[in-house]
């Protein structure tokens, strides 16, 4: 899908769901880290993915203390960490990834402290300068966001927060009242990591979340095959893939092209 | 306050705010999974420090089971061979277990029966905290599990062995560093999964609102018995509190009753490790090149860090100190210029662990050591009727594998 973008920012993730929902399905969003098991190989994973229908992708930049992360993805981050990547270099492959015609909407994903120490509202010009949507930072609620909050306003970037089963209705609209973009809804209670099954209370927690937002939910954590991803494509605007992308990374672009192919293949995309 | 109601020092607890910021250091950078629990949590503690029957509990328990009070030594012959300020140990390496740790441990265990939560987990860097957590809940009857750097775990053998003794179930961390901070991270992602019901006593006044607080209050029970006693005792207020500074637990619990105490300075103790130049230490107030205000376990205060924002792994020969950032209170008194923060190296801190053992008759802790090392460096600037109290925080049996390698030509 190598085409020039004409939406930016949360305009673009608005598209993205338009479309999606326009065909009957959820949008499927990829995580890959930057660096991740070589910097060319991670650029080569988020191309594939772009070409073979991917609606949008989380970019990666790695921490080198991921409380939120499972054992596959705090072993790719410290791999990309190890491969020299840094926040700066991020930014510029966002960039890079842009002008080789990778046209889907994009957000960085990455823990507060490295963005911090780069420098918030710099980092969200440099973000969006480079061509990237939106911002997801998985140890920022609401209460601490402020720091971020003008700035993504301010470039259009959607800041985008979480949810999980464990929050109640009060936190629910209190992260319904900032979240830009889309709310990330975390499946279970729980870190990053592939899942054989998900869990069953699923419907129900989506059901209490409509009840009480009406913006974009994408789904994340333990969705791992396609099987997940056709279930969960009919209940939630999107869809997060992680810690089985990025294994798939690991062993090597072919994984990435196959489990890519047949998630979209399962949504119908 | 009579000695018989010195439990919680609560009365001055205007810091945190309702964010849990001091000043601008603290808060809750956590993942969302969690923000419920700390809510959850943050009610239950309020609740129970309003509740007399909790304060009773606790007290009881430091009386009978702890020992407490600790007492506060005079180290005369230190004194006399330093020449200057006379010496005073608050004497946390009595309690129980042998560390401060307990004094938390306790309180927090407490809370997490009364919230009838059956799981408990912790991290630790020296053992000291996963001691003193293990012991708390084989006496509370709650189901323990300790992680610990697998780098911790070969230095600091003895404790290893004394938490499986006590029931709890010892976890080996092989990530990052494989030290305290590592540890802190997988107890972060085991509460994440297990929330609903674990409680996670965490061992120092850091991570998110409201523990460093809470831990504070836990622990204020050191200032609170040591004000009283060293005024018993010498008929003054100290000129100087000293202490060591990890996350900095044993020293703001012993700084919190001296705050309002503008003639006491309060001075912290960093591990200097190899020495600033080395870049080897954990010196988080003392080199401002690669330590800088950030985010790290959920709270904000001064984090060692590359340009990049990663954590640096840290150096020092105690565990216990071994931690790239410091508890948010440090960095606003700090800030305030309430408490001053200096460092002893490691070896500093092993010619003080050697001269309390031989001038006093006191193996301290390596930890503490710290502490008496900043004695002996300050106590010969004062003069003679001045009173310098050290907070030892604990006892060095755990250290003495570290000490044998490091000093065989004893």
């Amino acid at each position: 899908m190598t085409k020039t973008r004409d939406l930016h920012g949360i305009a673009a993730l608005e598209a993205m769901f338009a479309r999606a929902k326009a065909q009957d399905r959820g949008a499927f969003l990829p995580y890959f880290p930057i660096g991740y098991p070589t910097y060319d190989a991670s650029l080569a994973a988020v191309k594939a993915m772009a070409a073979l229908g991917a609606d949008g992708f989380e970019i990666g930049i790695p921490f080198s203390d991921p409380i939120a992360d499972g054992p596959t993805i705090q072993a790719a981050t410290q791999i990309a960490l190890e491969n020299g990547v840094t926040v700066r270099k991020c930014l510029k492959t966002v960039g890079q990834l842009r002008n080789e015609g990778v046209a889907q909407p994009m957000l960085m994903m990455g823990y507060a402290n490295p963005l911090v120490a780069y420098g918030t509202d710099r980092f969200v010009r440099d973000a969006r300068a480079a061509g990237a949507d939106g911002l997801i930072v998985p140890d920022l609620p609401p209460e601490e966001a402020a720091m971020f909050a003008d700035s993504c306003a301010r470039e259009d970037m959607a800041l985008v927060f979480m949810l999980a089963p464990t929050s109640d209705d009060q936190r629910i609209d209190l992260v319904t009242r900032h979240a830009t973009g889309f709310i990330y809804v975390v499946s279970l209670t729980g870190i990053t990591g592939a899942r054989r099954e998900l869990p069953a209370y699923l419907n129900a927690f989506i059901a209490r979340l409509r009840a009480r937002t009406d913006k974009p939910l994408v789904l994340g954590f333990g969705i791992s095959t396609a099987e997940h991803a056709r279930e969960v494509s009919q209940l939630t605007d999107g869809f997060i893939v992680g810690s089985a992308m990025v294994r798939a990374g690991g062993e090597g672009l072919e994984a990435v092209r196959e489990l890519t192919g047949a998630m979209v293949a399962a949504i119908g995309n | 306050m009579p000695m018989a109601d010195l439990y919680i020092r609560t009365d001055i607890s205007e810091l945190p705010d309702a964010r849990g910021y001091f000043g601008e250091f603290g808060g809750r950078f956590v993942p969302e999974t969690i923000m419920p629990a700390l809510d959850e949590l943050e009610g239950a503690y309020a609740e129970a420090i309003a509740d007399p029957e909790f304060h009773h509990e606790l007290r009881h328990l430091q009386r009978t089971y702890t020992g407490r009070p600790t007492p506060i030594t005079h180290a005369q012959r230190l004194s006399e061979a330093l020449g200057g300020a006379q010496v005073y140990l608050k004497r946390e390496d009595l309690a129980h277990t042998g560390a401060h740790k307990i004094n938390n441990a306790l309180g927090q265990g407490l809370l997490a029966k009364r919230m009838g939560k059956p799981r408990i987990i912790a991290e630790t860097g020296a053992g000291q905290h996963g001691v003193g957590t293990a012991t708390a809940m084989a006496l509370l009857g709650l189901e323990c599990h300790v992680y610990m750097g697998s780098v911790d775990i070969r230095r600091q053998q003895p404790n290893v062995f004394r938490m499986k003794l006590l029931g709890a179930e010892v976890i080996p961390v092989e990530s990052g560093s494989r030290t305290l901070k590592d540890a802190i991270n997988e107890a972060m992602r085991d509460w994440v999964t297990n929330v609903e019901t674990t409680f996670y006593l965490l061992g120092s006044a850091l991570g998110p609102h409201p523990y460093p607080m809470m831990v504070r209050d836990f622990q204020s029970v050191i200032g609170l018995e040591a004000r009283e006693q060293i005024q018993d005792m010498t008929g003054q207020l100290p000129d100087v509190c000293v202490a060591c500074v990890g996350g900095g637990s044993n020293a703001i619990g012993l700084f919190h009753a001296f705050r309002d105490d503008s003639s006491t300075e309060l001075i912290g103790v960093e591990a200097g490790g190899r020495g600033i130049e080395s870049k080897e230490h954990a010196a988080r107030f003392a080199d401002l090149d690669i330590s800088r205000p950030g985010i790290l376990h959920g709270t904000r205060s001064f984090v060692m860090q590359d340009e990049d924002g990663q954590i640096m792994e840290t150096h020092s020969v105690s565990a216990g100190l071994d931690y790239p950032s410091v508890g948010p209170e440090h960095a606003h008194l700090r800030q305030l210029e309430r408490a001053y923060y200096t460092l002893a190296t490691d070896d500093e801190a092993l010619e003080a662990f050697q001269a309390l053992s031989k001038l006093e008759g006191i193996i301290p802790a390596l930890e503490s050591a710290h502490a008496v090392a900043e004695a002996i460096k300050r106590a010969p600037t004062m003069p003679r009727d001045s009173v310098l109290l050290v907070n030892l925080s604990g006892r060095g049996d755990k250290d003495l594998d570290t000490v044998i390698g490091i000093l065989d030509d004893l």
